[in-house]
């Protein structure tokens, strides 16, 4: 089945605090975005599956945040909880162009 | 304020110590000159011995050099004497018609040895052992003649004797008494160090009174009272040595066979000071380094104005430096009615000790052969320590090491230069230090008279046996198999800046760390360097990133400060209003006295504290939240201290500060204690008169009651041992560690005993001041910066239109 995406722009790549997530209300969405070391930019789920902490202000280390609620380990790649907690919160494609960052959102 | 004048007359050991110790109390208060009789910048005298002996070079024994003077912006005059105090205009005069003003003075103008009016005294080649002249004299010497004569068999005299012999000449050494170092050592003890000597080609000729040098104008013997006569062609005088008092005594100081002074080092005559050989204290006075040093600790105290302990005399203990011979004597040496001793003697393997005790206490000894006890006796004799505290771990010196394991680590090592086991340990680790030298280098133990580098060596070894046992040791998580200590070590050696930069060099396991290392990195680098570090918001737990408490449903809730618990009708109206505002969802009275607003959006945040205007409360943070105060003295039938008030002084004081976990402090103005200091970090508790500390006390999980740390009579007093405390508990706990198990884990009596040290107290307040002075308050700062609102508080908003 096709799904239909959708460009949405967020906000420039400048403009993004490094290894501090930007918590990014789409609508009824709310995202965590994070702008990584290595550059790269990533956005998941502002939710964590243990009891819903604000993933958007947890610690960022590498490719994971840690929940601010509970401590658990989350991959901002992948939103794969990490051992030894299960679960996983949903991720975003992301795209760069012109310095600008956007989400792809399904429809 | 103008800096006051301090003038040094004596550029010699215990002078420049004593300008050291002002320094490092007081950098900026004096300008400091010093004038020198000598041509050379402050040397080590003690190596003097060294350097005939040929271990050492005369280059090599400088302790402060020329660039030293510089740096510290020291105006010295070598081979300068003075010559008149005018001690009623506070003006001195050397003998190059200088004359310099001085609002304090220091004498400190050691020793003159003693040469004995025999005649032919002022003949060529006689000469005595003092200084650089002198050894530099038997140095020539011993190229050109080939038999000396030592008149002395004490310390300086075998020294001398020993460096004679290396020098390639022949030695005799002529002694008055029966046996050698006859007021250090006992009979047995100076019999023994007789042969052995003897072994190593001295010759002695005991009880002999030298009555005459002969010889024309250079010497070509000794002749003795009984008529027998020895050739020689260079004598040494070493049989004693007598405070030089003359430039003291002539300006109308008061003397007596040094100049007099009391606890503090001052003569009679106000605003000068006399430290080291030439003093006398309570009829004492000392030729050893040690006891000088500590004179000079005491004194800089008293000239930086500071309150001190006063200086209450020495125990004394005397090693030789002769290679191959181990002696050590400290305390009483001989028996008298009424003392027992605990004597062995291996006649054998050439070991004797004796133990002196009176009235059950330990109160001297005297080793030889095996000397290894040395410093543990003598720091037993200073403490009055009962015998079984020797008896009960003496089997354990045959293992060696476990005696230096045992030490508590402020136990000093080398008494001569004040270094203590917690030092030489903590550089072993930190500098990956391995020999006895590289120790040296680093902490200056055994860089004196070299008596404690058996000891020196046993540390080492036991330092860093330890290392090859990883499992011991506690990790400050996964990221790594390092300790806390040695991941504050190394960023201490490396001047590491930032938590990445500590990860990469100390090789974490993870690239970026974790939310367990990425925190404590963040406060130990703060801690660290206060002033230079740029605290990292990314390594901080989203509480202290935001400066609001995060609470289950994502909301936060904001506490002003309420200094010691006091707040007014204007606060209340304010807090009133933004709670209305803002929609606060509740209001709520916390258990450290403060109003709880609940419940407010993070994007609210700047504008409430705008609102507001008023301090944060750091109600989140690992650092100081309230100071609960009682009523108190104003307003409580009972009370017998302004408790809210000291409770307001110590929470603006402290307000703020970062530190391992969070800090509650409370002060109370009597014993009923309605503040409940019995569970607070810190809890003040006002008595009449006086106010009793009590620290790492814990209502929370781990229930623990608060131990009295210390009782004070002023505020004051509060204020510094609570920061000197803080300061202690900053540096040494680790992160994440509340007081009460940090208490429990290091024992309240080292933490005493930390403290009492009257300098670790003030340097420890003087890194507490510096943490201090570089805080801001966290609401107001976020305000006022454009770029910490936009990263951290504002949500990106992309209306549902758009897509
Ligand atoms: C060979 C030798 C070995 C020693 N071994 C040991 C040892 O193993 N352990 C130990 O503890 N101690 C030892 N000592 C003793 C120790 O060196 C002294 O106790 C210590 O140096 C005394 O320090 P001071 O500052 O009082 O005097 P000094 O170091 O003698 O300094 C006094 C200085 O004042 C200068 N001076 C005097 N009058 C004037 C004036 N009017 N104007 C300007 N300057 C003036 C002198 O030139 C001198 O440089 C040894 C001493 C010698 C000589
Ligand atoms: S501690 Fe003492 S002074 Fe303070 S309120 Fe209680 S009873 Fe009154
Ligand atoms: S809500 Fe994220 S760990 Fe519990």
């Amino acid at each position: 089945m096709e799904t239909l995406l959708n460009e949405v722009f967020v906000a420039k790549v400048e403009d993004l605090p490094e290894k501090i997530g930007k918590t990014t209300v789409v609508g009824d969405l709310e995202l965590a975005i994070f702008k990584l070391d290595n550059g790269k930019v990533h956005a998941i789920e502002n939710r964590c599956p243990h009891k819903g902490g604000v993933l958007a202000e947890g610690l960022v280390s590498g490719e994971h945040v840690f929940c601010p609620m509970h401590d658990w380990k989350i991959s901002v790649k992948n939103g794969k909880v990490q051992e030894p907690d299960v679960g996983c919160v949903q991720t975003f494609e992301v795209a760069i162009k012109n310095e600008e960052v956007y989400v792809l959102l399904p429809e | 304020m103008a800096k006051q004048k301090l003038v040094l007359i004596g550029n010699g050991m215990a002078g420049i110590r004593a300008i050291e110790e002002v320094l490092k109390l007081s950098p900026e208060k004096f300008e400091i000159t010093v004038f020198g009789s000598e041509p050379y910048p402050n040397y080590n005298r003690i190596e003097l011995s060294k350097v005939l002996q040929g271990d050492t070079k005369i280059d090599d024994i400088t302790l402060n050099s020329w660039q030293w003077y510089e740096e510290n912006d020291i105006l010295l005059y070598p081979g300068e004497t003075v010559t008149v105090i005018d001690k009623d205009r506070q003006r001195i005069y050397t003998d190059k018609d200088r004359q310099v003003d001085f609002d304090k003075l220091i004498i400190a103008t050691g020793s003159v040895p003693f040469m004995l009016p025999l005649p032919g005294a002022d003949k060529d080649g006689v000469t005595a052992f003092r200084d650089i002249k002198d050894c530099e004299n038997m140095m020539d010497c011993a190229n050109q003649y080939k038999k000396a004569v030592v008149i002395g068999g004490g310390l300086l005299g075998l020294e001398a004797a020993r460096g004679l012999l290396n020098l390639g000449m022949k030695v005799d050494v002529v002694h008055i008494a029966d046996y050698l170092m006859e007021r250090q050592l006992d009979k047995t003890a100076g019999k023994m160090l007789q042969s052995e000597l003897e072994e190593q080609g001295m010759n002695f000729l005991l009880e002999k009174q030298s009555a005459e040098i002969t010889g024309q104008d250079r010497v070509e013997g000794l002749k003795f009272k009984d008529g027998e006569e020895i050739e020689a062609d260079l004598v040494v005088m070493a049989v004693g040595i007598r405070p030089n008092i003359s430039l003291a005594k002539e300006s109308g100081i008061p003397v007596n066979r040094g100049i007099i002074v009391n606890d503090y080092l001052e003569t009679q005559v106000p605003n000068i000071f006399a430290v080291g050989e030439c003093a006398e204290h309570r009829e004492m006075v000392y030729g050893l380094v040690a006891p000088l040093y500590q004179q000079g600790k005491e004194m800089a105290l008293k000239i930086c104005e500071l309150e001190g302990e006063g200086y209450e005399g020495s125990v004394l203990s005397t090693q030789l430096k002769v290679s191959g011979v181990d002696v050590f004597s400290t305390g009483k040496i001989n028996e008298d009615e009424g003392t027992k001793s605990i004597k062995v003697f291996d006649d054998w393997k050439g070991i004797y000790k004796k133990v002196l005790i009176d009235d059950g206490k330990i109160t001297g000894a005297v080793l030889f052969g095996d000397t290894k006890d040395g410093n543990r006796l003598l720091s037993l004799i200073n403490k009055e320590a009962p015998i079984e505290e020797y008896t009960d771990t003496d089997g354990a010196d045959a293992a060696g090491t476990n005696l230096v394991a045992e030490m508590p680590d402020e136990e000093i090592i080398c008494g001569c230069n004040g270094v203590t086991k917690g030092t030489i340990v903590e550089s072993i680790n930190s500098q990956g230090l391995s020999t006895v030298e590289q120790v040296k280098g680093c902490t200056n133990a055994s860089r004196s008279c070299g008596g404690c580098k058996s000891l020196v060596s046993e540390l080492l070894e036991h330092t860093l046996g330890d290392e090859f046992d990883q499992n011991h040791k506690e990790s400050i998580c996964a990221c790594t198999t390092l300790s806390k200590e040695e991941v504050v070590e190394e960023i201490k050696a490396k001047g590491l800046t930032h938590t990445k930069e500590v990860m990469n060099v100390l090789g974490w396991e993870s690239e970026e760390g974790c939310s367990k290392c990425k925190p404590a990195l963040n406060y130990y680098l703060g801690m660290l360097n206060p002033k230079e570090y740029q605290d990292e918001k990314q390594s901080r737990f989203v509480n202290e990133r935001l400066h609001a408490n995060i609470q289950k449903d994502g909301t936060y809730s904001v506490v002003p400060r309420m200094y010691g618990g006091v707040t007014n009708s204007n606060d209340l109206r304010k807090i009133a209003d933004v709670a209305d505002k803002y929609e606060v969802k509740l209001i709520k009275v916390t258990g450290g006295q403060r109003l709880d607003l609940l419940g407010v959006q993070k994007e609210d945040l700047p504008q409430i504290w705008s609102e507001l205007d008023m301090p944060s409360g750091s109600a989140y943070a690992k650092g100081l939240r309230t100071v609960k105060t009682c009523v108190g003295a104003d307003f409580c039938r009972f009370g017998t201290q302004d408790s809210i008030g000291l409770g307001v002084r110590l929470e603006k004081k402290f307000e703020g500060l970062n530190t391992p976990h969070k800090v509650k402090m409370s002060v109370s103005a009597c014993p009923r204690n309605c503040a409940e200091g019995s569970v607070k970090d810190i809890g003040v508790v006002g008595l009449d008169g006086e106010f009793e500390i009590y620290v790492g006390g814990n209502g929370g999980t781990h229930m623990r009651k608060a131990e009295l740390l210390s009782k004070v009579k002023t505020e004051e007093e509060v204020i510094d041992t609570s920061a000197a405390f803080l300061q202690y508990y900053r540096e040494d706990a680790n992160y994440l560690e509340r007081t009460s198990a940090w208490v429990e884990r290091v024992g309240l009596d080292q933490i005493k005993s930390v403290l009492s040290d009257k300098k670790t107290f003030i340097d420890l307040n003087h890194r507490m001041n510096e943490a201090l002075s570089v805080l801001k308050d966290p609401w107001k700062e976020a305000l006022e910066d454009q770029n910490i609102l936009k990263d951290l508080y504002q949500n990106v908003k992309v209306p549902s239109g758009s897509h």
